[in-house]
């Protein structure tokens, strides 16, 4: 997994650190979470079946990922007999390589896409433009990234961090480098932003010649391909063109066409909070006279095979990507995306991104740490990921490791303190005695786990002084 | 060119190491004890309650009402050219007045579909559950740009087309054909989370239900 784009940032303590202390981006990112949060919450408990529908998601995920090469293959071969051509690309570079010469191949310059997670992981676009191919992102959220020069921070909407006034100005800005510029009155009300990027995008639909996409789903025994999307602009991109790539990371396989039955119900209700997404699209190979007739699937490892090889971390091969558990958790919401330093922020990503990218850098040896453990990732999530007992998995082979001297560290030191009643005892007396003067950090051992936590308020007295004091009432009025 | 296919294949096949050789795909249980459907009542009421929260337009008609609600759907719309399946049943618009002209399907240009009012097809199949309309390029719906690009899509459902839940609609269609399923109108929610009806597909989806 390519991690340039994300270069030099800062391992997620520091990064969190500055992002919990931006305002704007925790009020953007505590208003929007919310809101999807109780959207989940009402459509998932109008199933009464849901845990059996979530069992059989994780289910079928695991039947393929434990005899994914006999899925691969099935899927090779439905993809072919459709008139599809296969190609497999072990990392992001090949990837990127097959892509950009299957774009040369059809002399164009330009490409439209569908919001993509796999291109996005293998940075394509950078790719295609040092090929001199400029692609469009079309889904909204992904323009606002683009137009901003700005990284995605959630897997769907990867533009959560931006609110309706800072997205107007970035469309009055930039828009007209780009194509159709927006009009000088555009307001934030989002309708009038959607209509701008509707007027901005629709000349690129109408006169593109190559769509690339991911697809959220592939089914073996048929070959079909499946997009779930809201705007239509995934409709565009797989309908309008004339030669279609879609770009698939292995473990996006699902065995049959009615297992499909299970994700279109689940994927909706877990990541918009809706019944179902107002589109989906299906494929397989070419149909003559509807759509592109030249299609292309490009099957991704980049790392997912070393993820398959952890019989712990398997599991986060299971993902749908609806971002659930992005939504429910604590440490999200207030660090935002942007500190995992990865395309997968979130629970998953810290747990994903990990195995994907192996935890040598700093910032992915960070990644395990950067939860409370509180679990609620894991009720969330509609394929069942124990994403804490990943995380604890990974924890062990990070301290296991080399590097985390700073926060094993301070957990050694935690550790001489809650030990020993004295110590204790004379640690929360100096803490109190000192509320009024609570630094950001604590010092010497400490500090590596304030780097990344705010020092909770210290009470006035510590419990064990209000036991002692109280107790000691009680003897001189002889109450009871 | 097939690129790593071999290379691939063996670093999947390495990393199962710790699956039993003899283990089949089948041995891997999946529970099916999920609702087929569920009990959610009349399963047209429940589709018209759907696409109402969807901000769609919705219309119940008997079968002998459907030209006279085609006709009143256009003339409210106020559509000049209007998109049309080569092989749309010609009574469905045996009413349409002379304000409106019919444009048939016979391989119109995006830009063709780009400056028409609007498209009238029919469906394979809906879903009462998710107010979902799955058009699979059969009978009455042609090919899927022309439900996409025009800004304005009509589309009539036969109540018997209509399915309670998703695993009975995935049963009844065939994932040869190309399948589009729209809920509702194109909409985003990518600003704040917040749904917004109308981006790039059809902004407006009017549904006329025939035979309730």
């Amino acid at each position: 997994m390519s991690d340039s784009a994300f270069l030099g940032m800062p391992a997620f303590p520091a990064a969190a650190r500055a992002a919990t202390g931006d305002a704007q981006l925790r009020h953007n990112l505590r208003k929007a979470t919310h809101t999807i949060r109780d959207k989940r919450a009402s459509v998932v408990g109008e199933l009464d079946d849901w845990p059996v529908l979530r069992a059989a998601g994780a289910a079928i995920k695991d039947r393929t990922l434990r005899h994914l090469d006999t899925y691969l293959v099935r899927l090779e071969e439905s993809v072919r007999a459709a008139g599809g051509t296969v190609h497999w690309a072990a990392d992001a570079a090949e990837a990127n390589r097959i892509v950009t010469g299957l774009v040369q191949a059809t002399g164009e310059t330009e490409v439209v896409k569908v919001k993509s997670m796999a291109t996005q992981e293998i940075e394509l676009n950078e790719a295609l433009a040092e090929a001199g191919i400029t692609a469009f992102e079309t889904d909204l959220a992904e323009l606002i990234v683009q137009l901003g020069d700005d990284h995605p921070s959630h897997i769907l909407v990867p533009a959560i961090h931006r609110n309706r006034a800072e997205i107007r100005e970035i469309f009055l800005r930039t828009m007209r480098d780009w194509g159709v510029p927006a009009p000088d009155d555009l307001t934030d009300d989002p309708r009038a932003l959607a209509e701008a990027a509707r007027v901005h995008l629709r000349e690129k639909f109408l006169r593109a010649k190559v769509g690339v996409s991911g697809a959220n789903f592939a089914v073996a025994d048929t070959g079909t391909m499946v997009v779930l999307e809201s705007e239509g602009n995934g409709r565009m991109c797989l309908t309008l063109p004339e030669t279609l790539i879609s770009v698939v990371g292995i473990e996006k396989i699902v065995p049959t066409w009615s297992d499909l039955e299970v994700f279109l119900q689940l994927l909706p209700r877990s990541s918009t909070g809706e019944r179902m997404n107002p589109y989906t699209s299906t494929w397989t190979g070419v149909t003559p006279g509807d759509g592109p007739q030249d299609f292309h699937l490009v099957l991704l490892d980049n790392g997912r095979t070393d993820v398959l090889a952890d019989t712990v971390g398997r599991q986060a091969l299971r993902c749908i990507r609806c971002s659930a558990c992005l939504n429910i958790c604590p440490v999200y919401e207030r660090a935002g995306g942007h500190a995992y330093g990865s395309v997968y922020p979130g629970p998953i990503g810290a747990i994903l991104t990990p195995q994907l990218r192996g935890t040598s850098s700093e910032l992915d040896a960070s990644l395990p740490y950067a939860s409370s453990l509180c679990g609620a990732c894991y009720e969330v999530c509609p394929v069942a990921i124990d994403i804490p007992e990943v995380l604890v998995h990974l924890r062990e082979q990070v301290v296991d490791g080399p590097g985390h001297r700073a926060e094993k560290a301070a957990m050694a030191a935690a550790g001489w303190v809650l030990d020993d009643e004295k110590r204790l005892g004379a640690a929360q007396r100096a803490a109190s005695g000192a509320r009024g003067l609570v630094p950001h950090t604590l010092p010497g051992p400490g500090s590596a786990w304030t780097d990344t936590r705010d020092v909770p308020e210290i009470p006035a007295e510590s419990f064990r002084q209000w036991w002692r004091r109280r107790n000691k009432g009680r003897d001189k009025g002889g109450a009871e | 060119m097939s690129g790593s296919r071999e290379t691939v294949l063996a670093k999947v096949r390495a990393a199962l190491a710790d699956v039993d050789p003899a283990e089949r795909a089948e041995d891997v249980a999946v529970p099916r004890g999920y609702a087929r459907s569920h009990d959610m009542g009349d399963p047209v009421a429940v589709f018209v309650d759907r696409l109402v929260d969807y901000k769609a337009l919705v219309r119940q008609v008997a079968a002998a009402e459907l030209p006279g609600e085609v006709a009143a759907a256009l003339e409210r719309r106020g559509a000049e050219r209007i998109v049309a399946p080569a092989d749309l049943p010609a009574a469905w618009t045996a009413d349409v007045g002379t304000g409106t002209a019919l444009v048939p399907d016979d391989g119109l240009g995006v830009r063709e579909l780009d400056t028409a009012d609007g498209v009238l097809t029919g469906c394979a199949a809906a879903v009462a559950e998710t107010g979902t309309i799955v058009c699979d390029g059969g009978a009455a719906q042609g090919r899927r740009a022309i439900t996409l690009v025009p800004d304005y899509h009509l589309c009539v459902v036969r109540a018997e087309q209509i399915v309670g839940g998703v695993p009975e609609a995935v049963a009844r269609l065939d994932p040869a054909r190309p399948l589009t399923w729209i809920s509702g109108p194109s909409a985003t929610s990518d600003i704040e989370l917040d749904r917004v009806e109308g981006v790039h597909g059809p902004r407006t989806l009017e549904v006329i239900i025939v035979g309730a």
